[in-house]
């Protein structure tokens, strides 16, 4: 549509704010290239700034002209979320608040606001109005959806650190050819003892192992949901082919598991890892003696 | 995503017989009627008195539900009556626990970690003794 | 592929063939949206689950998938619904009953088990529906923080 015809007609002023953004892209770009969000995060080279700044105007566009100002699951946010949401979570990196990244997406909207003013200057006070109005709502719903990536984008964060210390926690020990071990400590919760499975059963493929020791010597307790999550892991392992043990369950723990009324019957266990290692030793076919017997040289 | 869907009904798992063992080797997503047929082939070969184990190589499968966790214990049973031992070997750490969590522990399956070890375990020291043995480093 | 409409999707439950594009799709989806290895086999094997129960006791029906976001955490809802006769007693139907072959309700106690939130509703004579959920990260829980 031609800028004379469009003159001609009341264009609904979310369609305005559209055309205006597609039209003034380059200029709002080099402005928001100045602006905080975009500068610091984009040290290496001003050209990036601009980039990314097209990118979200061009996105900002679509929206209008879909005319979903105010619906954050507008398509053109996708844009949004991928490209600005990234820059504002480097900067939540960097150590900076929620709150003061809003101010910086906030910051955005007066530059654009501006050039509108500009560009509408010779029509009616009406229009300009709407027209400004349209704009700082999809601005405000910009300003949501970075807010709402960001947290997500701190909620997984939390999670991915969170996984990392249980995987740190949770050393795999291959003691022998064929056998693996767990040595366990401090308090199992329920999201540990899942990691510890897992982890385990990956070991018992990764190392070709028929043995896997789970040693508790080091854990203080065991309740209810961590003595099934270790008859479970013992479970798992055997249908994977291979026998898991449980070492050094301490008289108090015995004693907790009998009140809890939870049958360990099933379960190999072992007073200690090195017996659980000896055992295991004697079920693939190795002895263990004092000293070499004679004549055992190389062949 | 079609290219590894088994085709409807004319899906049919081969049946090996390597020796006194029967090998029959899962892969991908398995129609639940391909394991019907598979339960009944397999009971047919193992008829043979000649077989005295199956090894059912589930490494190639990335889910076991409850349909098909009865079909390999009714393998199992079926070729305990004929005299010959059903080992079930490879089956990957999440369809293990996912097993578990089901409440489906085959307590009367026996598992082994891969089909070289399952052979092992069914005295397969006759079929070939150097097949599929695990690089031994010395400690 | 930014938009969630490869995710959504309602499939029909008519036939053995059917379950195994449902078991394809629950798969695709919890990868597609982040679920681990475990996470998603459990997934789908609740989701094979069910489909053969709306098959196998629902007479056929639907699986309607559909990412869901609960305080930023996603997630994947599955609603398997059918017209069939209907589950008289829910209690007994839960209970674990995998060990009678061709016992009601069968699977459905152990498929609780493999997702976070299950609801099931049904009475003789208006079909069954089963909602599950599971999240990619533990359901937001308040109480486990310390």
């Amino acid at each position: 549509m031609s800028e004379q015809e469009a003159e001609g007609h009341q264009v609904a002023p979310a369609q305005e704010v559209g055309d205006f953004l597609r039209l003034r892209r380059e200029q709002i770009a080099q402005r928001w290239a100045d602006a905080a969000l975009f500068r610091t995060v984009f040290t290496v080279s001003r050209d990036e700034a601009v980039e990314a700044g097209r990118a979200v105007v061009e996105a900002l566009a679509a929206v209008a002209a879909a005319e979903r100002l105010e619906d954050p699951e507008a398509d053109g946010f996708n844009v949004v979320r991928d490209q600005l949401a990234r820059t504002a979570a480097s900067r939540s990196r960097a150590g900076s608040t929620n709150s003061q990244i809003s101010t910086e997406v906030d910051a955005l909207r007066p530059p654009v606001l501006e050039l509108l003013v500009a560009d509408l200057s010779a029509r009616g006070e009406e229009h300009v109005r709407e027209c400004t109005t349209a704009l700082t709502v999809l601005m405000g719903t910009l300003r949501m959806v970075v807010l709402e990536t960001l947290l997500t984008a701190g909620q997984e964060l939390i999670e991915r650190q969170r996984l990392q210390l249980l995987e740190v926690a949770t050393p795999v020990i291959k003691l022998w050819e064929g056998i693996v071990a767990v040595p366990l400590i401090g308090t199992l919760d329920s999201a540990r003892s899942q990691v510890v499975m897992e982890t385990l059963l990956d070991s018992i493929v990764e190392q070709h192992a028929r043995f896997a020791i789970l040693d508790i010597t080091g854990v203080p307790t065991v309740d209810s949901l961590v003595a099934q999550h270790l008859m479970k892991t013992v479970a798992a392992a055997r249908l994977m082919g291979a026998e898991c043990i449980v070492s050094g369950i301490r008289p108090a723990i015995a004693q907790t598991i009998v009140h809890l009324g939870i049958d360990l019957g099933t379960v190999m266990t072992r007073a200690s890892l090195a017996d659980a290692l000896a055992y295991a030793l004697r079920q693939q076919g190795a002895d263990i003696v004092a000293h070499v017997p004679d004549g055992a040289g190389p062949r | 995503m079609t290219g590894l869907s088994p085709s409807p009904y004319g899906g049919q798992v081969p049946v090996l017989r390597i020796g006194d063992v029967l090998l029959v080797t899962l892969q991908g997503d398995l129609h639940d009627g391909t394991a019907e047929q598979l339960q009944q082939d397999v009971s047919e070969a193992a008829a043979d008195s000649r077989v005295n184990g199956v090894v059912i190589d589930l490494s190639g499968v990335e889910i076991v539900d409850s349909f098909l966790g009865r079909v390999l214990a009714d393998i199992a049973a079926k070729t305990r009556l004929l005299a010959a031992e059903t080992v079930v070997a490879g089956m990957r750490p999440a369809v293990a626990i996912t097993l578990v969590e089901l409440g489906l522990t085959l307590p009367g399956l026996r598992t082994a970690l891969s089909t070289e070890e399952a052979l092992r375990l069914l005295g397969g020291a006759s079929i070939s003794p150097r097949y599929g043995r695990t690089r031994q480093e010395s400690p | 592929m930014q938009t969630a409409g490869g995710l959504s999707a309602c499939l029909p439950i008519t036939s053995d063939l059917d379950l195994v594009w449902v078991r394809q799709h629950v798969r695709q989806a919890a990868a597609q949206l982040g679920f681990g290895l475990v996470a998603q086999t459990k997934l789908v094997t609740a989701a094979s689950e069910l489909a053969r129960n709306t098959l196998v006791h629902g007479g056929g029906g639907q699986m309607e998938c559909a990412p869901v976001n609960r305080g930023g955490v996603r997630g994947l809802r599955l609603t398997f619904s059918d017209e069939g006769p209907g589950i008289a007693d829910l209690d007994q139907a839960l209970r674990d009953g995998y060990t009678s072959a061709e016992g009601l309700g069968m699977g459905l106690g152990g498929a609780r088990r493999l997702v976070h939130e299950f609801d099931i509703d049904s009475s003789p004579g208006r079909g069954t529906t089963v909602t599950v959920a599971s999240w990619v990260s533990a359901p937001p829980r308040p109480r486990e923080e310390r």
